[in-house]
């Protein structure tokens, strides 16, 4: 690296300047402020820690890959900088706390990641977001996504599109039909990506018999409008059994509670969506805006998987890019009007209480420093203290003045 | 900032060329057309006999990026840019049936195994890296951009992946076509949020296309 370049960042990483650092921090605080009213308690999760907590679930490859790893001199152990948040917060929940009945936490934060794989490639995204410990219901589900939706509602945006899923309803299907783990692999990665000719192949080549085939096959079509696809669904999938039943009931108790209170919101169910599928035990849900080509918020259902901190609690929660979010809401693009109080250099008490009290009223106040040439106006001030007699009052300069000056 | 796929719309990404060509007629077929030739003209966004639905033009190997980050809602990209592109960032619901061809490992014929590491010459490093290392070969994979017949010829590496459509340029530089990886042909590829949040449009267009590649290879 030359010293030319001193100042390059890695790919990936970014720094956040004024006015969007400010808007950024304003954001954040409503969030946890909304939280907070719905009875969601902060943690404060560490940055880093030993790596075996952060990668818990079945299939943590993605996860691992996108773990930064580095050794403790102390322990001698790998350690991880948290990619996801939503370990941490399960670990918290299942050791830390071992309280009974529900708990309901919230987090911000940034995590950092290897691999640039959103768009133009953030490798430190804030994860902003609430997790649901303690409650087997879709009751918690409604809670949480509602929250999601209060979440974007807050931030400002608008025509929100909200995607359900069901990874149980993938899981039994493959079991009935009587496909072994590789199979099911390789039909979940084409169902991913819905490639229907691949799908059609597979089920084709495996000798599955007419009616697996046909149930296999639909999955892939099963998306649209949530009373449409639910309905056919009942329809294809009723052999399967009552799980499958019982899912589709599920994911219809959202639907009704969420067309109620959010009638705006677009509901769609897709049934290939199996996002976090290793991870996810229930529903899975991501929420989309116009404009931008991936979800804006996203999260599920996770049953169990404190069992590894020793204690299988139910678990639902979502979360959420802070960056994104304010990008798209268009939050504190702009400067703020000016709106600050320049003080003239003086020794004098009596100006030095009034800057004290204007600040404790939140007031903006600027101190001129020895010899700056910068002006009051390039310093955001559109007010200056004047001496009026033996004390100081707040004028506005005269008109005109501060634009010419800037 | 990027320049957002419309709010309603559809833009759709193809490559010039081949898949271009053969792509019109489909799109034609399901009552989509070019309003100008993309012959005469230098214009790389190109509008359509439908007033929302628009065409830009771009290089093949582009295609899943464009479609993927959503600066276009669909497009039209061969297998083999796919599978060497990765992941499971995009739908690919239709199989179109146009610019087929077959990803092949290539070599001079009747050569013995080379002893020690292999040396493979392509541009479509993912795959090869990933054919040969289920085979449980170790080969060593050399990024060429063109002319990938000439590499084992001039002895820079023992084989080669590409592309094979009729095998003429494989037999005029006395190669031969060794192994097969994948058939190809090109997909029709959709962003996975506008596959939600253009629902009704994509999937009316995916059926319409459907319908069209039912037709066409019916009458062939």
């Amino acid at each position: 690296m030359t010293i030319e370049d001193r100042w390059l960042l890695p790919d990936g990483i970014e720094e956040v300047l004024p006015p969007t650092a400010e808007a950024l921090e304003q954001v954040r605080r409503q969030l946890l402020e909304l939280y907070g009213c719905w009875g969601y308690e902060l943690v404060v999760p560490p940055f880093i820690e030993f790596l075996d907590s952060l990668l818990i679930g079945s299939g943590h490859d993605d996860l691992d890959l996108q773990t930064f790893k580095l050794t403790d001199q102390l322990s001698g152990r790998l350690m991880g900088i948290r990619a996801d948040m939503t370990p941490q917060v399960a670990r918290i929940d299942a050791h830390q706390l071992r309280r009974d009945g529900p708990v309901r936490l919230c987090y911000a934060g940034t995590v950092l990641r290897t691999r640039n794989d959103g768009f133009a490639g953030s490798r430190s995204p804030m994860q902003v977001g609430v997790e649901l410990y303690g409650h087997r219901g879709f009751e918690s589900d409604l809670e949480v996504l509602s929250l999601m939706l209060e979440t974007l509602g807050q931030v400002g945006l608008g025509r929100i599109h909200l995607d359900l899923g069901h990874v149980a309803i993938f899981r039994y299907l493959a079991a009935f039909a009587g496909l072994n783990r590789e199979r099911e692999m390789t039909l979940f990665e084409a169902l991913q990506r819905k490639a229907v000719p691949e799908i059609s192949q597979f089920l084709a080549e495996w000798g599955l018999d007419a009616a697996h085939r046909t149930m296999l096959g639909e999955l892939v079509h099963l998306n649209g409008r949530a009373e449409e696809v639910l309905s056919h669904a009942d329809a294809i999938l009723a052999p399967v059994g009552e799980q499958v039943q019982n899912a589709l009931a599920w994911l219809r108790h959202l639907v009704a509670g969420l067309s109620g209170r959010y009638p705006q919101v677009e509901l769609h169910v897709d049934l290939a969506e199996l996002r976090g599928y290793h991870y996810h035990t229930g529903v899975v849900y991501a929420a989309y805006v116009p404009t931008h080509g991936q979800a804006v918020a996203q999260g599920g259902r996770y049953d169990d998987i404190g069992q590894t901190f020793g204690r299988a609690r139910p678990a639902t929660g979502f979360s959420a890019d802070l960056k994104v979010l304010q990008a798209l809401a268009g939050i504190g693009l702009q400067a703020p009007a000016a709106s600050g109080i320049f003080a003239p250099r003086s020794d004098d008490p009596a100006l030095t209480a009034l800057i004290r009290a204007l600040r404790e009223r939140q007031e903006r106040v600027i101190c001129e420093l020895p010899g700056q040439t910068a002006t009051p106006a390039q310093l955001g001030c559109n007010r200056h203290l004047v001496r009026d007699g033996e004390s100081w009052r707040v004028d506005t300069y005269p008109s005109g003045q501060t634009t010419d000056e800037a | 900032m990027r320049e957002p796929a419309s709010d309603t719309g559809l833009t759709i990404a193809v490559s010039k060329g081949r898949i271009l060509e053969q792509t019109l007629p489909l799109l034609a077929d399901a009552g989509i057309e070019l309003v100008a030739d993309p012959q005469s003209s230098r214009k790389l966004v190109l509008d359509t006999s439908v007033s929302d639905v628009k065409l830009v033009l771009i290089r093949a190997a582009d295609v899943p990026t464009y479609v993927e980050y959503g600066a276009a809602d669909l497009g039209v990209a061969g297998k083999d840019v796919l599978l060497e592109h990765g992941g499971d960032g995009l739908y690919e619901p239709l199989d179109l049936e146009i610019a087929r061809c077959r990803l092949m490992v290539a070599g001079c014929p009747d050569q013995p195994e080379p002893r020690g590491r292999l040396r493979v010459a392509s541009k479509f490093v993912n795959i090869a890296h990933r054919h040969f290392a289920a085979q449980g070969r170790q080969a060593e994979i050399i990024k060429l951009y063109g002319s990938m017949e000439l590499a084992p010829l001039v002895g820079l590496c023992h084989y080669i992946v590409d592309l094979v459509d009729t095998g003429n340029t494989l037999t005029a530089n006395g190669l031969a076509p060794l192994d097969p990886i994948a058939d190809i042909s090109a997909r029709l590829v959709v962003n996975k949020a506008a596959m939600k949040m253009k629902h009704r449009r994509v999937k009316m267009l995916l059926s319409a296309l459907s319908d069209a590649v039912e037709r066409r290879r019916s009458a062939e």
